[in-house]
């Protein structure tokens, strides 16, 4: 078994030998650092994508607006998950995006994960059938189960969750009431020795 | 009274970092303080009369076991090699989590002597390799097997009975990764298990060495002296290898310095100095002239390093006995403040270590400072502008951006991973190939680059545009970041210059290992000891904590 550690620089020497910067090819190693330690086919695709790099051409998108889509190919997943991590607080107002054809899409996930962690949102990222919830850089949780993941993602919508409860009032209510049975009644002598208690609140 | 930690643009500088000495912050202490009350066993004892077979040590407390895995093998004197290009080795090593079964041992045994072509698991922890110092070792065994102690001139001269020449850990050929350990109540530090395999190894050697004269002649052998055993260590050959760590491990080496200037920070704020502080402070100044003396090499380099040394120390020594009076208010903020003007950069760190013995209740705090979570500050705060990049790095990089990159000599150099053994090398850039695979270890150059395209971009542009059109500047982008928070987080020197001595990257690391006498072989290599002077494993229990300044006393 390959260690996170050997997977990482491996990674990241691999990008660097494959045309990238130094900089760039440090997050991809920690991104596929991650998808491993996730559970995720990080190394057999970030394989794959470099294998066919060296044979078709792939689109940069420098600035991402609210609906994206390559001129003639298909979007380099590392290319633009480092702008999508890099732009991540404007993308964040747009509440959603969409992309069309984004190549080995697998290997764009771990730059979202990561977003989501720097904006303390979370974040699900939907293409084809396929749904993928990131939740601020802690776990990945999807309907995936294919073995192969798809090489192109055709339609790609991500949205943007506000923090909000994933339950309603009422069922909170009921299991607080709950909870408030592990609690004791104090007497009126243990309230006068509580905290401030005694003193004028106007000093 | 508020003593300012010192500037990162001094102490950062090469020079300075290749003058550090170990000190009570050192790993290798801190190691022995953090399991002195583990219970140490040798489970396995299976070498054959030529001493060759398998050892195994351990470590433990309550539900916790570490085991030392020995595997001692026959090698030809034409196969012994410190080089990295080695295949064989006298002793393979591995730090396994846990008690080793039989058959963990046979999967070992067929891994472990191959180094770093063997493949390792999650369960075990560190790898490692050792020769003997053949002229040693075999001095020893005859010895012994005589009915007699070795001389002690030749032992005081080497130091130890084997050389390790790596020690691998975090994740390398398969070993556990970090994240694996770095929870562990007992793990307060970096290096703590590297610690443990090295000073378990120098039991074997001591074992061993013993066993060989045992069987060589029953009847008369003895056993080797326990103080002299004592004031053995374990030797080490390192390279170029761990001189990229310093550089890829920013927010670490900010921790370790940090702590460092800290200590010192904090002593010398001290405004009454209690004599027993004192006076354990000069016992070991005294003491530690043994150290110099007996520091032997054959590097010019080195041996004038020494020589300055040990004449500022005996300056030193003379000023404190005969000039100074601890009395006086913020006593160890005087002495700093002499020895800063009058002693070189040698003494300096020397005695800024020594000043940290007395001083337990200061340090220990700080020894749990020392590792860090890097994965917390990779990511680039890209809403940032451009205004305050150029900001941070005039503030943080005034040195390097003086450094005058059009010219040859100040880039002659370029780190490179050599192709047969992955390790990290230094060559000259117009008389050697490969330059253009040039690893990101020009820090400065890069630093000063970015720095000149800041300025011709507009000001209040966010980072994350800037990177989109300068996708070859991110590595350094993201440590001018890391330096606003890390103060001691970049070497402030230019590491591609022609005159940058690459030992000096060496050094720093090994002296925060604990690494005692150094002694370069060339500016690319030395060679150092470890744990000389340090009690034994059946002495850990209750051991004087300033050893390294009582070694052959």
């Amino acid at each position: 078994m390959k260690s996170l550690s050997e997977i990482e620089t491996t990674s990241k020497r691999a990008t660097r030998a494959a045309g990238f910067s130094w900089g760039v090819s440090e997050e991809v190693g920690k991104c596929i650092r991650l998808l491993e330690l996730f559970g995720l086919p990080g190394i057999k695709n970030l394989n794959s994508y470099f294998n066919e790099k060296k044979l078709n051409n792939f689109e940069d998108l420098k600035l991402i607006n609210k609906e994206n889509q390559p001129q003639k190919n298909t979007f380099c997943p590392i290319n633009l998950g480092v702008s999508f991590l890099d732009q991540i607080r404007t993308l964040e107002t747009f509440k959603y995006c969409s992309f069309k054809n984004i190549a080995y899409p697998i290997l764009f996930l771990p730059f979202l994960s990561r977003a989501s962690e720097v904006i303390g949102k979370k974040i699900i990222f939907n293409f084809d059938k396929n749904q993928f919830l990131l939740n601020f850089n802690t776990s990945i949780s999807s309907n995936f189960t294919q073995e192969q993941c798809p090489l192109i993602a055709k339609d790609v919508e991500i949205n943007f969750l506000d923090n909000k409860d994933n339950f309603s009032e009422l069922e909170w209510i009921n299991l607080y009431k709950l909870s408030e049975e592990t609690f004791v009644e104090e007497t009126d002598s243990l309230k006068q020795g509580a905290a401030g208690a005694g003193l004028t609140d106007n000093d | 009274m508020e003593i300012e930690l010192r500037d990162p643009n001094i102490i950062m500088k090469l020079s300075r970092l290749g003058s550090f000495h170990q000190s009570k912050l050192s790993f290798l202490r801190s190691f022995l303080s953090e399991f002195k009350d583990w219970e140490y066993k040798r489970d396995l004892f299976d070498l054959d009369k030529d001493g060759f077979g398998v050892v195994v040590y351990s470590f433990k407390k309550k539900d916790r076991v570490y085991s030392l895995i020995c595997f001692a093998n026959k090698i030809q004197d034409d196969e012994r090699s410190d080089r990295v290009i080695a295949t064989k080795w006298d002793a393979a090593f591995t730090l396994y989590d846990g008690i080793p079964s039989k058959k963990d041992i046979e999967r070992l045994k067929q891994e472990v002597p191959k180094q770093e072509v063997g493949r390792l698991s999650y369960k075990e922890l560190t790898l490692s390799r050792a020769n003997k110092s053949v002229r040693v070792f075999d001095h020893v065994v005859e010895s012994l097997s005589n009915g007699k102690q070795p001389n002690l001139d030749l032992l005081e001269k080497v130091g130890y009975l084997y050389r390790t020449t790596a020690v691998y850990g975090s994740g390398k050929f398969g070993l556990a990764d970090r994240f694996r350990i770095k929870n562990r109540e007992e793990i307060n530090g970096p290096f703590r298990l590297e610690m443990m395999l090295v000073y378990l190894v120098r039991q074997f050697t001591f074992d061993q060495v013993n066993h060989v004269a045992q069987n060589k002649n029953p009847e008369e052998a003895v056993k080797l002296d326990a103080k002299i055993c004592k004031n053995l260590g374990i030797g080490n050959s390192t390279g170029l290898g761990m001189a990229p760590f310093i550089v890829n491990h920013p927010t670490l080496l900010n921790n370790w310095i940090m702590s460092r200037e800290k200590a010192l920070k904090k002593i010398r704020e001290i405004k009454k100095v209690d004599p027993i502080d004192s006076d354990l402070f000069k016992q070991c100044l005294r003491n530690s002239i043994k150290n110099i003396t007996s520091w032997n090499t054959e590097s010019e380099y080195q041996l004038k390093k020494i020589k300055n040394l040990l004449n500022d120390v005996k300056k030193f020594l003379d000023f404190i006995e005969t000039k100074f009076d601890f009395e006086i208010d913020y006593a160890f903020n005087q002495l700093y403040l002499w020895v800063e003007k009058e002693t070189c950069e040698e003494c300096i760190e020397f005695i800024v270590s020594l000043m940290m013995e007395p001083y337990d209740k200061i340090i220990e705090p700080l020894v749990k400072q020392m590792s860090s979570e890097e994965d917390k500050y990779f990511t680039i705060p890209t809403n940032r502008k451009v205004q305050e990049l150029k900001l941070i790095i005039d503030a943080k990089y005034p040195n390097i951006l003086s450094v005058d990159f059009e010219k040859k000599q100040n880039y002659k150099k370029f780190w490179f991973i050599s192709k047969n053994k992955e390790e990290p090398r230094i060559a000259d850039r117009f008389e050697e190939k490969g330059c253009e695979l040039e690893q990101p270890l020009a820090i400065a150059r890069d630093i000063k680059k970015l720095y000149e395209k800041l300025l011709i971009t507009k000001k209040d542009m966010t980072i994350d545009k800037f990177l989109s059109e300068n996708a070859d500047l991110r590595h350094v982008v993201r440590r001018a970041f890391i330096i606003e928070k890390f103060p001691y987080s970049e070497i402030q020197d230019n590491t591609i210059s022609e005159n940058t001595i690459p030992i000096d990257m060496l050094r720093l690391k090994l002296s925060f290992f604990g690494a005692l006498k150094f002694d370069p072989r060339s500016d690319k290599w030395l060679r150092i000891c470890m744990f000389q002077g340090a009690p034994l494993p059946n002495e850990l229990k209750n051991y004087d904590d300033h050893w390294v300044y009582k070694i052959n006393s």
